[in-house]
C-alpha cells in the first residue's frame, strides 16, 4: 500500500470496528477526499458516518468537539495543515483543555488528519508544517508517521485513544518514499519494508519513537518526510549514524533519544518546520538536560528557514541533502 | 491638466456605533417599539424557515401590562408549574445575592450575577427535557437551579474548594456536571455554539431523541463561531436550540457593537434558513413556549431555530466590572420590559393563585436555603484557605493517562514545596 492507501484502510478497519467513528472534512464524502484518503468509505458506511461539511475549520473541530462530549469518536480532516488556523481555537481552548477543565467529565476522544509538509511546489499555503504550535499546546498528542505501515498502525491508535490527537501527514512521501533528490525520478511504495501494509488491524502504540537505522558515530531525530532524506544522506556519505524516527512528538519517547544520544555522544535534529521555536529546539533543551555529559559537539539543527514557505525557492530552503550534509560534516568534525 | 474626478465627492465618513444614554444621562426608552402582548402569531414548528421574517422582527410576548397571559403563545402552564418556575428564578437571583457578596468578603476571586435574565435560563429548563444537552454560556446558572442541581455543589465551584468536583481547575462560575445535562462551561466566547451543532447532529446520527440547546449573548454572535455553527445547524437541520441573549451590553459595548443598530439578532437566522424568533426574554411565558416550540421542532427532526431572548443585564458584568463608568445608571429601571421575577409573580396574583405575603415568605425562605447551603459549602473551604485540593491533582486529566514528562514535572513540584516548608498540604 502506498501511504493513502494505508491512511485509507486505518479508517476502515476502525469505522468496522467501532459504530462510534466517523469522518467529517471538505470533499472527504461522496469525492473521496482531494488526496484519495477516504476513498470508498461513504460508499461503504453511509452518509451518516462519512460526510461532506462546509468550508469552515472552526466549525468542522467546533462540531467534532461536540460529537465527542456526545460519545462518538470523530476523525475529521483539515485538507491542508496550512488551513488549521480557523480551527486553532478550537482545538486550543477546547479539544486540548475539556478532559482537564471539567476534571474528567467530558472528553474530546478526537482525531484530526491533515496533510502537512513540503517538497512539493505547494508555495506558502500547501506547505507548511505546523506541528510545532501543537507540541506548545498541553492536552493534544502530535503524530507524524513516515511510511505507510506506520501511517496505518499508528492512526488506528490515535482514533483508539481518548485524548485529541494532531495527526499531521507527510503529503510529499504520500505516494513514496523521498530522499530529498528532487531532480531524480520518484520512487513508489512497492518493494520498500514501510509499504508491506497487512489489511487488517493492528496497532503501533502512541509515544514510540522508532529506530530506523542503528548506528553509533551520532543520532538523527527527525520525522515524517526527513526520516527518508536523513537516510539518504547517510548512505552516501557512509556515516554510521543512528537514525530514530520519532513518530509521536508529544508525549515524546525520551528513553530512545536518551539511550541513542548516550550511545553515540553526537545529536542532529531536522525538521522542515521553520527553525525559531520550532519543535527542534525542545528537542535540543531535552537532550541537552538529559545528556549534557555525554556530548562531544554542539547539537546541531537542520530546519527550515525563519520565512514563509517559498515557492520558487523551494529548494534552496528545503532541509535537503545539501543542507544535512554540511550540518553533518559541522557535528563530525573533531571526531577521531 | 486633467481636473481630478472625485474632487466634488463629499469625504467618507467613517459610522462608530455609541450607545443613547452615558453616565448622567436622563434615560428615555419609550422609543423602544414593545408591540402589545398576544399579538404575534404561532407558526407550526414544522413551517419553512424562509416563512419567519416578521417572527424575527417583532417580538412574541405572552403577559399583558395587567399580567394577563394572552395571545397563541400561552403556554397555559398550571398554577402549580408557574409557582415552580417563579421559586426557580427566586432562588437564581437569591444565590447570585449571596454568591456575590461572597466575593466581595473576599470568599472568592470572581462571580456574574444574572439578574433581570432569569426568565431565560429558568423558563428554558422548564421546557426542556432534563436529559437534554445544555451548551451555556456563564450566565445560565438558572439552569442548573431550575434542574434542581445541588447548590452545594455550585457553590463549592465557586469556592474552588475541596469539594469542588472540577478539582479548582476551573475559574468561578465555569460550572460542568454531565449527570445534569449541563457542558463543561469555557471562557473562550461562543465556542460552544459548534459544539452543541455537533452533540445535536451525534444525537440525530446515532437516533437518539435527545437534542442540544446552546446559549451566548448577543455580543458573543459576532464570532466567528457563531457563523460556522449556523451554517452546520442548517446544513445539516442539526435538532438544536441556538439561543442569543441580547441583554443589550458585551461588558462596556453595547449592542449596537454586534450590529444591533442595522436589524435584529432573530433575523440573523433567516439568511442562514433558520427559523428565527425575537421572544421578550423577561418573559417567563414567553420563553417556555418559544423553547417548547423550538424543542417540539428539533424534535420532530424539523430543523434548528435561533431564539433572540430581549432582555436586559441589570447589573455589572460581572463582579470585576462597575456599569455606572459607561452606562448611565437609570437604565435598569427604565427597562420597559420590566423585572421577570416581578411579571411571573404578578401573573400568579392576577390569577389568584399567589399573593404579596406568599411571596415574601417564600423569599426568606429561600434567603435561608441559600444561607444554610452556604454554610454548608464552606465547610469544604473557600478560595485560598486551606481545604484546597491536593497539590498533586493539578497534573491530573491533562491526558486520560500521565504522560513521563508530566509525572517529572508533578515530581519536581512536590519536591520543591517539601524543600520550601510552605503550608500547602499535599493531601
Amino acid at each position: 500500500m502506498n501511504m493513502i492507501q494505508a491512511i485509507n484502510s486505518a479508517m476502515d478497519v476502525m469505522m468496522a470496528r467501532d459504530a462510534d467513528v466517523i469522518v467529517m472534512g471538505e470533499d472527504v464524502g461522496y469525492f473521496g477526499g482531494v488526496f484519495r484518503a477516504t476513498a470508498g468509505l461513504q460508499a461503504k458506511y453511509g452518509k451518516r458516518r462519512v460526510f461532506d461539511t462546509p468550508i469552515t475549520e472552526c466549525g468542522i473541530i467546533g462540531v467534532a468537539v461536540g460529537m465527542g462530549a456526545y460519545g462518538l469518536r470523530p476523525v475529521p480532516e483539515i485538507q491542508f495543515a496550512d488551513y488549521i488556523y480557523p480551527a486553532l481555537d478550537q482545538l486550543v481552548s477546547e479539544a486540548a483543555r475539556l478532559r482537564y477543565r471539567s476534571a474528567g467529565e467530558f472528553t474530546s476522544p478526537i482525531t484530526v488528519r491533515s496533510p502537512f509538509g513540503g517538497g512539493i511546489f505547494g508555495g506558502q499555503t500547501h506547505s507548511q508544517s505546523p506541528e510545532g504550535i501543537f507540541t506548545h499546546v498541553s492536552g493534544v498528542k502530535t503524530v507524524i508517521p513516515s511510511t505507510p505501515y506506520d501511517a496505518k498502525g499508528l492512526l488506528i491508535a490515535a482514533i483508539e485513544d481518548n485524548d485529541p490527537t494532531l495527526f499531521f501527514e507527510p503529503k510529499r512521501i504520500y505516494n513514496g518514499p523521498f530522499d530529498g533528490h528532487w531532480d531524480r525520478p520518484s520512487k513508489n511504495w512497492s518493494g520498500h519494508p514501510g509499504g508491506e501494509v497487512p489489511t487488517g488491524y493492528y496497532r503501533i502504540p502512541l509515544s514510540t519513537a522508532k529506530v530506523v537505522r542503528a548506528g553509533e558515530a551520532l543520532t538523527i531525530l527527525a520525522y515524517g518526510t526527513m526520516v527518508h532524506v536523513c537516510r539518504g544522506v547517510i548512505e552516501e556519505a557512509g556515516v554510521d549514524a543512528e537514525i530514530i524516527d520519532l513518530r509521536t512528538l508529544v508525549p515524546i519517547d525520551i528513553d530512545a533519544i536518551e539511550a541513542s544520544v548516550k550511545k553515540t555522544g553526537r545529536c542532529m535534529i531536522v525538521h522542515e518546520a521553520t527553525r525559531t521555536s520550532g519543535f527542534g529546539a525542545e528537542l535540543s533543551a531535552l537532550v541537552q538536560e538529559r545528556c549534557f555529559y555525554h556530548l562531544e559537539a554542539p547539537i546541531e539543527r537542520v530546519t527550515g528557514f525563519d520565512t514563509p514557505y517559498p515557492h520558487s525557492l523551494e529548494w534552496a530552503y528545503f532541509p535537503g541533502p545539501v543542507r544535512i550534509g554540511e550540518a553533518l560534516k559541522k557535528i563530525m568534525k573533531d571526531a577521531s | 491638466m486633467a481636473s481630478d474626478p472625485r474632487a466634488n465627492l463629499k469625504p467618507l465618513s467613517l459610522h462608530v456605533p455609541e450607545p443613547r444614554f452615558r453616565p448622567g444621562d436622563v434615560v428615555d426608552f419609550s422609543d423602544i417599539a414593545v408591540p402589545p402582548a398576544g399579538a404575534g402569531r404561532r407558526p407550526d414548528s414544522a413551517d419553512n424557515a424562509a416563512t419567519f421574517t416578521e417572527l424575527a422582527y417583532g417580538l412574541v410576548r405572552v403577559l399583558d401590562e395587567e399580567a394577563r397571559a394572552v395571545g397563541p403563545w400561552d403556554p397555559r402552564l398550571s398554577p402549580d408549574v408557574l409557582r415552580r418556575m417563579l421559586r426557580a428564578m427566586a432562588l437564581t437571583r437569591a444565590y447570585d445575592e449571596r454568591m456575590f457578596r461572597a466575593q466581595r468578603q473576599g470568599k472568592t476571586s470572581f462571580y456574574m450575577k444574572s439578574t433581570g435574565e432569569e426568565a431565560v435560563a429558568v423558563a428554558a429548563a422548564f421546557a426542556l427535557d432534563r436529559d437534554d444537552m445544555c451548551f451555556p454560556s456563564y450566565r445560565q446558572q438558572g439552569l442548573l437551579i431550575a434542574r434542581g442541581w445541588d447548590m452545594v455543589d455550585m457553590m463549592n465551584q465557586v469556592y474552588s474548594n475541596r469539594g469542588d468536583r472540577l478539582e479548582g481547575k476551573q475559574l468561578p462560575i465555569m460550572y460542568s456536571t454531565k449527570a445534569g445535562s449541563f457542558f463543561s462551561i469555557s471562557g473562550n466566547l461562543a465556542t460552544q455554539y459548534p459544539q452543541a451543532v455537533g452533540w445535536a447532529m451525534a444525537s440525530a446520527a446515532k437516533g437518539d431523541t435527545r437534542i442540544a440547546a446552546t446559549w451566548t449573548g448577543e455580543g458573543s454572535t459576532a464570532e466567528g463561531d457563531f457563523h460556522s455553527a449556523c451554517t452546520f445547524a442548517a446544513v445539516y437541520r442539526a435538532p438544536v436550540i441556538l439561543n442569543v441573549v441580547n441583554n443589550q451590553w458585551a461588558i462596556s459595548s453595547f449592542s449596537g457593537f454586534a450590529g444591533a443598530e442595522a436589524t435584529t439578532f432573530a433575523a440573523r437566522a433567516i439568511g442562514y434558513g433558520i427559523a428565527g424568533l425575537r421572544v421578550d426574554g423577561n418573559d417567563a411565558l414567553a420563553v417556555y413556549a418559544a423553547t417548547a416550540w423550538a424543542a417540539e421542532r428539533a424534535r420532530t427532526n424539523a430543523g434548528p431555530t435561533l431564539i433572540e431572548h430581549f432582555t436586559y443585564r441589570a447589573e455589572g458584568h460581572s463582579t470585576s466590572d462597575d456599569p455606572t463608568q459607561y452606562r448611565s445608571a437609570g437604565e435598569p429601571t427604565a427597562w420597559p420590559l420590566g423585572d421577570p421575577i416581578a411579571r411571573l409573580k404578578d401573573h400568579l396574583i392576577q390569577l389568584g393563585e399567589w399573593d404579596e405575603a406568599r411571596q415574601a415568605a417564600m423569599d426568606l425562605d429561600l434567603a435561608e436555603k441559600v444561607r444554610a447551603a452556604q454554610k454548608e459549602a464552606e465547610k469544604n473551604g473557600v478560595l485560598g484557605h486551606g481545604l484546597h485540593q491536593p497539590l498533586d491533582t493539578l497534573f491530573e486529566g491533562v491526558y486520560e493517562e500521565m504522560p513521563w514528562h508530566l509525572r517529572e514535572q508533578q515530581q519536581m513540584m512536590l519536591d520543591e514545596e517539601e524543600a520550601s516548608g510552605r503550608p500547602w498540604a499535599r493531601k
